[in-house]
């Protein structure tokens, strides 16, 4: 055990790093495009299916096979961790996308009807009304996406991405345990630590009631 | 008769509604061919039953819908003509579940309109703690607290108070007293009759409750059914022929002989 940590320790917090950054920059992206499409799907009735509807299908593709659909792209497949992240992206988005939209419509209509009759724009109204109270659920769709893509990740050293999953792909591949276990305890932890972390972020930003 | 505790109406008329109608897209009218006015320091009741059309009519007043025929003026202009926003900033709008926002502070659900008409700090507290001190809650106590920190009176009480934040002209009150005990229900009435004395604005108020209507009106439109059935003073609705005038009028004075029985 100590012989295996003092000759992969390195690889493990570098492949760790790895993970960290290819979680963080697909849920930046996820956040920033889901939130707003979740706005959009709690708005405009009519677009809600197109957008939740693709969205539930880019859920269902296996993710290897999802990687392989946008290897031939052209930006997107020169380089794979641009590759990973949007891939990942697609996965991360419907929680959040579904989440926020459930956390608008979930506003107390009495709440909106005040809002609207005092002379708020609808920008405001998100703003300063509808958002604020729906911040609780958001973020519980955030955290399921990014405990998701935490797991999820591992799929990137299938196309070269790095991050945990060299490891669980090698071990797979030597069938030795000690390195799929060197993969998957840090994931394990990424995860359970993420939640634990976005679970106070949630407290604490909830509103009063 | 004249009632001493009543504001006397200037005359100057706020609000007109002529020919106005109110139909869902499907075509179902909600409210059909009204005509009526409201003036400054008067306060128009709108009594009816559940679904009448009050509420579209106080809807209609702060351009939260559109009129289907007919037009509604806001001081002598269409409210189509009205911004919707500068429309709705000038009219105080009290609903019955008051709408506070839950994650804002009394003062900041007091002061969120004056806020975004760009009033001063110093203004801006100025006005909450007046505000608070006129719906008769201590501003030291109250300002701070969230609304699931309040009794239903109080929440009510808070939500007149936002209403009345940016100094409207016009205050629409949707069953501002209905979610009340009846005893918390009398206290506020009776505070609000003397709220409309120093106010002197144009208020529209929408009830079922027919006590009320007599109480807080200076005059009473009868609603039934999308339909304005008559214009009345309080002691003219007592004393109507017009059958759902007359209704209303027996449905109080039953009560009244059961009070009166119940006495020696």
């Amino acid at each position: 055990m100590n012989q295996f940590l003092a000759q992969h320790g390195n690889e493990i917090l570098e492949a760790t790093f790895e993970h960290v950054w290819l979680v963080g920059a697909t849920m930046l992206l996820a956040i920033a495009l889901g939130v707003p499409l979740g706005i959009v799907v709690a708005r405009k009735p009519w677009l809600s299916k197109p957008i939740l509807g693709s969205a539930n299908i880019a859920e269902t593709i296996p993710s290897l096979a999802l990687l392989g659909f946008l290897l031939p792209l052209p930006w997107l497949g020169d380089r794979a961790d641009r590759l990973t992240v949007t891939a990942l992206t697609l996965y991360a988005l419907l929680p959040i996308i579904r989440n926020t939209a459930a956390g608008i419509t979930g506003v107390d209509p009495s709440i909106r009807e005040a809002a609207r009759g005092m002379g708020l724009t609808d920008r405001q109204i998100l703003v300063h009304v509808e958002l604020p109270l729906s911040v609780s659920t958001i973020l519980a769709g955030i955290r399921v996406a990014t405990v998701l893509t935490i797991g999820i990740a591992t799929i990137a050293a299938a196309v070269g991405a790095g991050g945990l999953g060299e490891f669980l792909f090698r071990g797979l591949a030597m069938v030795n345990d000690q390195l799929i276990l060197a993969g998957e305890i840090p994931a394990a932890l990424l995860a359970l630590g993420a939640d634990l972390l976005l679970g106070i972020v949630e407290r604490v930003l909830r509103p009063a009631r | 008769m004249s009632d001493p505790s009543k504001a006397p109406s200037s005359g100057e008329v706020i609000i007109e509604f002529r020919n106005a109608g109110y139909r869902l897209p499907g075509g179902t009218a909600l409210l059909d061919n009204v005509t009526f006015t409201v003036q400054r320091g008067e306060t128009l009741v709108l009594l009816g039953r559940s679904g009448a059309g009050k509420t579209t009519a106080l809807r209609l007043i702060n351009r939260l819908v559109d009129p289907s025929e007919g037009e509604v003026l806001v001081e002598g202009r269409r409210t189509v003509d009205w911004d919707p926003i500068a429309l709705r900033r000038h009219i105080g709008y009290v609903i019955q579940e008051t709408g506070l926002f839950p994650h804002y502070t009394v003062e900041k659900n007091i002061s969120l309109v004056p806020r975004m008409e760009h009033w001063t700090d110093l203004q801006i507290r100025t006005r909450a703690q007046e505000l608070l001190a006129l719906v008769g809650l201590d501003p030291a106590l109250f300002l701070k607290r969230h609304p699931h920190e309040l009794s239903g009176g109080q929440r009510q009480r808070v939500g007149v108070a936002r209403a009345l934040a940016a100094n409207p002209p016009i205050l629409l009150m949707d069953e501002p007293f209905g979610a009340l005990d009846p005893l918390t229900r009398a206290e506020i009435r009776a505070e609000f009759q003397a709220l409309q004395r120093q106010l002197g604005k144009a208020i529209v108020l929408v009830t079922h409750d027919t006590s009320e209507a007599l109480l807080l009106g200076t005059r009473i439109a009868l609603i039934e059914a999308g339909e304005l059935k008559g214009l009345y003073s309080p002691s003219e609705l007592l004393h109507s022929d017009e059958p759902v005038a007359a209704a209303y009028a027996a449905q109080l004075r039953a009560l009244e002989r059961f009070a009166q029985g119940e006495q020696p």
